[in-house]
């Protein structure tokens, strides 16, 4: 069974609370159309655990089937040092796979980042390196694909529909931490 | 959906020879095991071409060959899939490495690797790595359902290239 092989730290763009019960990683690539459909599923079970449920996302750019996921990783990246992270991973999957360099800085524009820093940033590739890093650990903890996601630290091989996920999510709360009783939707 | 295991795979266990075989790699080229003596191979024995793009064993496996490739591994992945099936998803993957057709006589070298399944007439998902003189150092089968990723291959070739260097 493969495991997580880096706990979320402060490199991570992380939404609820460190508190939470259980931890959800989601390796994804922006290009990729299973992790659009992933991402409304993401925002429904984040919605309804509340502050029970603590969420990663992590880049694992397909760069030899998706030419321009790891460009719109270095937008996300760039949003993120601007602190608007998940403002441009929302409008990303919004506008997948509209990703030239010029759409991804209207994005910016969108969300009033500053778009000087931001081409400057995307020309220079100043995250690339970061967001290849963290697919080299994506590797090492078994993803397989995208979207990989990890509950507490393991791969979860079954089905992310919502239903699956939500009740993987449920069974991780339920054993996790020495609080017994079940978790709320 | 995932279907069961009927039957449990027995690999050719860690320590032994891999048993050699001669595939066809497209239409009309062969490749033969024996070729690839003097480095590390792995076998990645799926069970049909054309799973979807982004879970796909294959596609992961053409992302990070610049990971086994510092190991200076050779990756073939096997299915009893045609040589002109496999020349046409390569071709849509856009895959930098070899798909060998196990398809006549259908599934021999699967069988001869302990991974095949005769009830669903394809082979597991099951993975070899072979050190530099063709002796098995490392093997697992995956829950057919299951895309196993890469972790344990680059595992296994890191105790390898450590063990040439020791």
């Amino acid at each position: 069974m493969s495991k997580l092989t880096r706990a979320i730290d402060a490199s991570d763009h992380v939404r609820g609370p460190a508190t939470a019960r259980v931890t959800l990683v989601e390796y994804g690539d922006f290009q990729c159309p299973y992790c659009k459909q992933a991402f409304p599923i993401v925002e429904k079970v984040l919605a309804d655990f509340g502050n029970e449920l603590r969420f990663a996302f992590r880049n694992f750019p397909l760069t030899e089937i998706h030419p321009l996921a790891e460009q719109a990783a270095e937008a996300a990246e760039a949003a993120g040092a601007q602190g608007r992270f998940w403002e441009m991973h929302h409008l990303l999957y919004q506008h997948q796979p509209r990703f030239a360099v010029e759409e991804l800085l209207a994005y910016g524009t969108e969300l009033g980042l500053d778009t000087g820093r931001m081409a400057r940033e995307l020309a220079e590739r100043r995250y690339l390196e970061s967001i290849q890093r963290q697919a080299l650990e994506g590797v090492r903890s078994g993803v397989n694909g995208t979207p990989t996601f990890f509950i507490n630290g393991r791969r979860h091989d079954a089905a992310w529909d919502y239903d699956d996920l939500a009740s993987a999510i449920e069974q991780a709360g339920e054993t996790s931490g020495q609080h017994a009783g079940r978790i709320g939707r | 959906m995932i279907t069961s295991h009927t039957h449990e795979a027995t690999p050719t266990p860690i320590g032994t020879a891999a048993p050699a075989f001669r595939l066809p790699s497209t239409p009309d080229q062969w490749v033969e095991l024996e070729e690839f003596r003097g480095k590390p191979v792995i076998l990645a024995f799926y069970p049909a071409d054309w799973s979807p793009v982004c879970g796909d064993q294959m596609a992961l496996y053409n992302q990070v060959l610049p990971l086994f490739r510092q190991h200076d591994a050779q990756l073939v992945g096997i299915s009893v899939d045609g040589a002109w099936c496999h020349d046409a998803f390569a071709a849509a993957r856009g895959l930098h490495f070899p798909l060998l057709a196990d398809f006549e006589p259908k599934g021999e070298v699967a069988r001869r690797y302990g991974v095949y399944r005769a009830a669903d007439g394809t082979a597991e998902r099951a993975l070899f790595v072979l050190d530099d003189e063709g002796v098995v150092r490392w093997n697992y089968v995956s829950p057919v359902g299951v895309n196993p990723g890469a972790d344990g291959i680059l595992t296994a070739l890191e105790s390898l290239t450590a063990r040439r260097t020791v």
